[in-house]
C-alpha cells in the first residue's frame, strides 16, 4: 500500500484549476493556429487572429482565457494499491476552494438548480472516480462554461437508426447550437452504454488531446468524416461564417444494450481546458 | 472600416448601424447577466426606480472574473443571450439602446430592437483575456451579493464589437453564413 496524505491532493487540485484556466494545452493552441492557416473567410480569419491574441495574453499575463472559468470538472485516477490519509472528497472540493480563491477564478455555482444561491467559491466540483492498477493517483481538472455545455444534447437512437441516425443527430446538435456555444468547438461524442454512459463518455472524450484519433480506425474516420461535415455547414468562428466551425471531433464508445442506441454530444467551446498531474 | 461610437448610445446613432458593422465603443456601459435581468425587470413590474439610468444605455452581458490586483477588471467576455430575452424587451421598451452578448436573440428582442430602435452587438466569445484590456474602470452600482452577476458601470475604450442584429431586424449570423458559404460556390 502506498500513502498519499489528502493535502497533497489539495495542492495539486489548486494548482490544475489555475493552470487550466490560464494556459491551454499546445496540442489546442496548434490546433487554433492550424486552422487559422487554412481559414479562407476573411471575417473568420479576424475572429482566429482574436481568438490566438487572447490565449497569448492569458499565457503571459497568468490570467483566465475565458471570464466563465466553469465548474470544476475533476477526473480521478485512484490507483487500488493507493491508500488516502484523509478524506479525498473533501481534499478535491479544498483544493478548487483554494484555486478559484488564489486564482482570481470566477465563482458560477449555485447551491440548489431552483434557488440559485451562489455557493461563493465554486464548490462542489463535479468528481469522477476510476478504480485503476498502479499505485499512482492520477488527477485531471477540466473546468467547464456553461455557454457550450448548454448546447449538449443526448438522444436515445433506435438501433435501425445505425450509423447514419448518429452522424445525422450530431450535425443536428452542432446546427441547433450554431453561434451560441462560441465557435469554433470541440465536439465529444459519446456512442453507446447507457444513457449516462454516453453523457459521461461525451464527456470524457473532450479531455482527449486534439492532435490524436480514436484508437480503433472505424471510429478515428467517422471522427474525421464529421469534422468535415460540420465545417461544410459554413457557421464559422463565432457563427459570422467561414470554415472553421469545429477544431475536433472527439467519440468514445462502449457495448450497449440490444435495444438501444446512446448518442450524446457534449459540445465544447475553443477553450477547450484541462490539466493533468499523476502522484 | 470600423465605426467609432460613444455610449450611452443615442437611438439615432444605433439606427444608423448595420448587421456587419465593426465598431469600436468608448464611453460608459453596464453590466447585467441573468440573475441581474431577473431583478431588474421585477423593478420594473413593480414601477420601482432602476439602479442605473437605462435611457440610451448599453448593457454588456458579462460575469467577470475578479480583478487581480493592478487591474480594473478581471477577464470579461460576452455570455450567451438568448438567456436574457425574456428580459430584454422591458428594458429596450424603457429605452435601452444596445446589448453586448453573443449567439442568437429570440423574435420578441428582435420586434423590440425593431419598433424602439436598439441593436444587438456581438463581441468575441471566449477573449474574456483580450477583452478586458478595453476596459478602463468598473464599479459596482447594484447587487453586490450577487458577486460575478452584479451590476457593474464600465468606462471602456475603444471596446470591439461587432453588429451581429441592427434595428430593421438584418442579421449577421444569416447573411455572414450565406456570404461564405457563396463564396465556396465561385
Amino acid at each position: 500500500m502506498r500513502n498519499i496524505h489528502a493535502e497533497e491532493i489539495t495542492k495539486i487540485v489548486r494548482k490544475l484549476c489555475i493552470e487550466a484556466n490560464c494556459h491551454l494545452t499546445e496540442d489546442l493552441k496548434s490546433c487554433i493556429a492550424a486552422c487559422r492557416a487554412a481559414e479562407p473567410f476573411p471575417v473568420a480569419q479576424g475572429i482566429l487572429d482574436q481568438i490566438i491574441e487572447n490565449y497569448q495574453i492569458a499565457d503571459q499575463q497568468s490570467v483566465p482565457v475565458c471570464q466563465d472559468t466553469g465548474m470544476a470538472c475533476v477526473f480521478v485516477d485512484v490507483g487500488q494499491e493507493v491508500h488516502i490519509e484523509g478524506s479525498l472528497e473533501n481534499a478535491i472540493h479544498e483544493g478548487v476552494r483554494q484555486g478559484y480563491q488564489d486564482g482570481y477564478l470566477r465563482k458560477s455555482v449555485v447551491r440548489d438548480p431552483i434557488d440559485r444561491v451562489n455557493t461563493g467559491d465554486n464548490t462542489p466540483a463535479m468528481i469522477y472516480y476510476n478504480i485503476v492498477p498502479g499505485d499512482q493517483v492520477k488527477i485531471t481538472v477540466a473546468p467547464k462554461g456553461f455557454g457550450s455545455e448548454n448546447m449538449s444534447q443526448i438522444k436515445m437512437l433506435k438501433p435501425s437508426d445505425g450509423l447514419e441516425g448518429v452522424k445525422a443527430f450530431v450535425l443536428k446538435v452542432v446546427e441547433e447550437a450554431g453561434p451560441n456555444p462560441c465557435p469554433p468547438i470541440v465536439v465529444g461524442v459519446g456512442i453507446g452504454g447507457t444513457f449516462d454512459k454516453a453523457a459521461f463518455m461525451a464527456k470524457k472524450a473532450l479531455l482527449r488531446p486534439v492532435d490524436t484519433r480514436h484508437e480503433n480506425p472505424f471510429y478515428a474516420d467517422l471522427e474525421d468524416e464529421l469534422l468535415e461535415k460540420i465545417n461544410a455547414l459554413g457557421i464559422g468562428p463565432q457563427g459570422f461564417g467561414g470554415k472553421t466551425t469545429a477544431l475536433k471531433v472527439n467519440i468514445e464508445a462502449c457495448p450497449t444494450h440490444i435495444a438501444g442506441l446512446p448518442v450524446a454530444v457534449n459540445i465544447n467551446c475553443h477553450v477547450t481546458r484541462h490539466q493533468s498531474e499523476v502522484i | 472600416m470600423t465605426k467609432k461610437i460613444t455610449a450611452p448610445l443615442t437611438h439615432e446613432v444605433a439606427r444608423s448601424l448595420r448587421a456587419g458593422d465593426s465598431c469600436l465603443i468608448t464611453g460608459t456601459i453596464y453590466t447585467a447577466r441573468d440573475a441581474a435581468h431577473k431583478r431588474l425587470c421585477e423593478l420594473i413590474e413593480k414601477g420601482e426606480k432602476l439602479p442605473f439610468d437605462v435611457e440610451n444605455s448599453i448593457v454588456y452581458f458579462v460575469g467577470p472574473t475578479p480583478a487581480k490586483p493592478g487591474q480594473a477588471i478581471g477577464s470579461a467576455g460576452p455570455t450567451t443571450s438568448y438567456r436574457m430575452d425574456a428580459y430584454s424587451p422591458s428594458l429596450i421598451k424603457m429605452g435601452q439602446t444596445g446589448m453586448i452578448g453573443k449567439g442568437k436573440r429570440g423574435k420578441e428582442v428582435i420586434d423590440a430592437m425593431k419598433e424602439h430602435g436598439a441593436v444587438y452587438f456581438g463581441a468575441t466569445g471566449g477573449c474574456g483575456a483580450l477583452l478586458s484590456k478595453c476596459i478602463k474602470s468598473a464599479e459596482i452600482v447594484a447587487y453586490e451579493d450577487l458577486g460575478a452577476e452584479a451590476v457593474r458601470r464600465l468606462t471602456v475604450e475603444d471596446f470591439p464589437v461587432v453588429v451581429i442584429i441592427d434595428s430593421l431586424g438584418n442579421n449577421l449570423y444569416e447573411t455572414g453564413r450565406q456570404a461564405y458559404l457563396s463564396s465556396c460556390e465561385e
